[in-house]
C-alpha cells in the first residue's frame, strides 16, 4: 500500500504540488489524470524519492520512505520513464535485463538474455530488436523497451509514466492488456500515468485527477464518468468547454 | 547602497567560489570512496580505460612530437647565442618530462575526455537515463564517475610516460636531422641527464591530471542544467575548469617536487 499525505513541492517560485493526498491499496491498478504540466511525473518522481518533496509523508506498506533502507526499497520498484530514458551506450537487452546482471539479482549474462528476450515479446517486440542500440529504434519502440524493463525483475510496485502515448491504438492495446494482467496475475500495485481516456478504461481500478496540485477527484473508474465533478467531466470528455482553462 | 554594490558583487563571486569549491571536494571525496567500496563495475572500468586512455593516444603522441621537436629547436636557437648548443638534449629531456609532457598531455586529454564525460554524463542527466540508473538500484556515481575517474588516474601516468618519450623522440629527430647532432651522443646525453625523480615527477603530475580531469567532467554532467543548453554549458565548463586546475595543481606540485 502506498500512502501520499499533504505532499507538497515547489521549483523555485513555481509551486507544483500544494498538498496532494493519495491512497493506493495493495495489488490495484491506479491511475493518474491530469492536464499536462500539473504535476504527474513529478508526484510519481516523489513515491521514488527521485525528487525530495517540501513537505508531507510517503508511506509504503504504512513505514515512511525516508526511514526505509533505500536498496531494499528500489528493488521493488520498476518504473517505466516519460520520455523511455534508455541507456544509449547499452544494447536493447542489456538496457531490459540491467536489474538481473547487478546486485542481489544477479545472474549469469546467457539467463538474463532469455529472460529480456521473453520480456520484449511481451511488450511486442521480436528478438533482433535485443542487439541493436536505443537510438536505432522508434520512439514507440523505445517506449515499450522501457516497459519491458520496468517488469523484467518483476517488482511489487510498477509506475507508469504514460505507458502508451506514441503508440499505435493496436500497440496500445497490447500494452495495456499487459499491465491488467501484471496487476491481475503478479498482484502487483499500479500506478500509471496516462493522457489515454481508452487506456484509463482498460486499466484502472481507481482513477484520480490532479489538477491545480491537489487530488481534485478519486474513485472507482466505474464511476468516472457520473461523479458530477465538472472537472472530472470536462478532462474525460475532451472539451474545451469547461471550469480548467485551455491555456496554463 | 550603489557605492556599496561593487564590493556586494565581489563577495557573492568569492562565496559562490568558496561554496563550489566545497561542493566539488565533498564530490570528489564521494568518489574516491565509491572506487574504493564494492559493488564494483569492472566492465564500466574497462571501457572507461578504452575510451579515456587508449583512444587519447594518437592525440598525446601528435601533440608531444610536435612539441619536442619545437623545443629542441628553439633551446638549439637560444643556446647557439652563447655558443652552448651541446645542452639542447638535456633540456629538451628535462623541459619534456619535468612540464610539457605532463601539462599539454593533460591540457590535450583535458580537452579530450573532460568534454566527452561532462556532454555524455550530462545527456544521461536531461533524458532521465540518471534517474532511471536510481530505480535500477545503481549508484550513479559507483557507476558512472567512479570507472571513468578511476581511468583517467590509471591511465594518464602511462599516456605522460608514453608521451615524454614521444617528445624526446622529436626533439631527436630535429637534433639529429637538421641540426647534425651525433645520433649516440643524443641518446647517451639525455639518458644521462634524467634521474627518477624527474620520471616520477611526471607521473605523479599524470596521475593528478587523470584524476581532476574525469573529476570534473563527471561533476560538470552531473550538475547539468536541462535541455541541450544546460549540456552545452556544463561541457564548456568542464573543459575551461579541468585545464585551469591543470595548470594550478602542476605550479603546486613543481614547488613540491623541485623547490627543495
Ligand atoms: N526538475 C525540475 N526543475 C524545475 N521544474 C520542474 C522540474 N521537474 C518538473 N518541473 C516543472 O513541474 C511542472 C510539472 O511537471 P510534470 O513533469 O510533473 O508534469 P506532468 O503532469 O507529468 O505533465 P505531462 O502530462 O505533460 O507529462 C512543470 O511545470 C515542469 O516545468
Ligand atoms: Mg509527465
Amino acid at each position: 500500500m502506498i500512502e501520499l499525505q499533504d505532499i507538497h513541492k515547489s521549483f523555485g517560485p513555481k509551486q507544483i504540488l500544494r498538498g496532494v493526498d493519495l491512497t493506493i491499496p495493495k495489488g490495484e491498478s491506479m491511475v493518474i489524470i491530469g492536464g499536462s504540466g500539473t504535476g504527474k511525473s513529478v508526484t510519481l518522481k516523489c513515491v521514488l524519492g527521485l525528487i525530495r518533496p517540501d513537505r508531507g509523508r510517503i508511506l509504503v506498506d504504512g513505514t515512511d520512505v525516508e526511514q526505509q533502507d533505500r536498496d531494499d526499497f528500489l528493488a521493488r520498484f520498476g518504473m517505466l520513464f516519460q520520455g523511455a530514458a534508455l541507456f544509449d551506450s547499452l544494447h536493447v537487452w542489456e538496457n531490459v535485463a540491467f536489474r538481473l546482471m547487478r546486485g542481489k539479482l544477479k545472474r549469469p549474462r546467457a539467463e538474463a538474455r532469455e529472460i529480456a528476450i521473453e520480456k520484449l515479446r511481451r511488450v511486442g517486440l521480436t528478438p533482433d530488436v535485443a542487439d541493436q542500440y536505443p537510438a536505432e529504434l522508434s520512439g514507440g519502440m523505445q517506449k515499450r523497451v522501457g516497459l519491458a524493463r520496468a517488469i523484467a525483475a518483476e517488482p511489487e510496485i510498477i509506475f507508469f509514466d504514460e505507458p502508451t502515448t506514441g503508440l499505435d491504438p493496436i500497440m496500445s492495446g497490447v500494452i495495456n492488456d499487459l499491465i491488467r494482467e501484471i496487476v491481475v496475475e503478479m498482484g502487483a500495485t499500479a500506478m500509471t500515468i496516462t493522457h489515454d481516456m481508452t487506456s484509463v478504461r482498460a486499466i484502472a481500478d481507481k482513477v484520480a485527477m490532479l489538477h491545480g496540485g491537489k487530488i481534485r477527484w478519486s474513485g472507482p473508474v466505474s464511476e468516472m464518468d457520473s461523479c458530477g465533478d465538472p472537472y472530472v467531466t470536462q478532462f474525460v470528455s475532451g472539451s474545451a468547454e469547461g471550469p480548467i482553462e485551455a491555456v496554463r | 547602497m550603489g557605492l556599496l554594490s561593487p564590493i556586494a558583487a565581489l563577495g557573492r563571486a568569492v562565496l559562490s567560489g568558496l561554496a563550489w569549491i566545497g561542493r566539488l571536494s565533498i564530490f570528489a571525496a564521494q568518489t574516491v570512496r565509491h572506487i574504493f567500496t564494492p559493488p564494483w563495475y569492472p566492465r564500466e572500468l574497462g571501457h572507461a580505460l578504452l575510451a579515456i586512455g587508449w583512444l587519447s593516444l594518437p592525440v598525446v603522441g601528435m601533440t608531444a612530437i610536435f612539441t619536442g621537436a619545437a623545443l629542441a629547436l628553439q633551446i638549439y636557437i637560444g643556446s647557439a647565442r652563447f655558443s652552448a648548443e651541446a645542452v639542447v638534449p638535456q633540456i629538451t629531456a628535462i623541459g619534456m618530462v619535468r612540464e610539457l609532457g605532463p601539462v599539454l598531455c593533460g591540457l590535450m586529454v583535458a580537452a579530450r575526455v573532460a568534454s566527452s564525460v561532462a556532454a555524455e554524463i550530462g545527456t544521461m542527466k536531461v533524458t532521465e537515463q540518471i534517474d532511471a540508473l536510481v530505480t535500477l538500484s545503481t549508484h550513479p556515481m559507483k557507476y558512472l564517475t567512479a570507472p571513468r575517474v578511476l581511468a583517467a588516474t590509471l591511465s594518464m601516468p602511462l599516456l605522460v610516460a608514453i608521451g615524454d618519450i614521444i617528445g624526446i623522440m622529436g626533439g631527436y629527430l630535429v637534433a639529429t636531422q637538421r641540426l647534425d647532432f651525433n645520433a649516440s651522443t643524443y641518446i647517451t646525453n639525455t639518458v644521462n641527464i634524467l634521474d627518477a625523480g624527474d620520471i616520477l615527477s611526471g607521473i605523479v603530475k599524470g596521475a593528478v591530471f587523470g584524476f581532476l580531469i574525469a573529476l570534473m567532467g563527471c561533476y560538470q554532467g552531473m550538475q547539468s542544467g536541462r535541455g541541450a543548453q544546460g549540456v552545452g554549458r556544463a561541457t564548456k565548463t568542464a573543459v575551461v575548469a579541468a585545464s585551469v586546475l591543470i595548470l594550478a595543481s602542476n605550479y603546486l606540485l613543481t614547488e613540491v617536487f623541485f623547490s627543495a
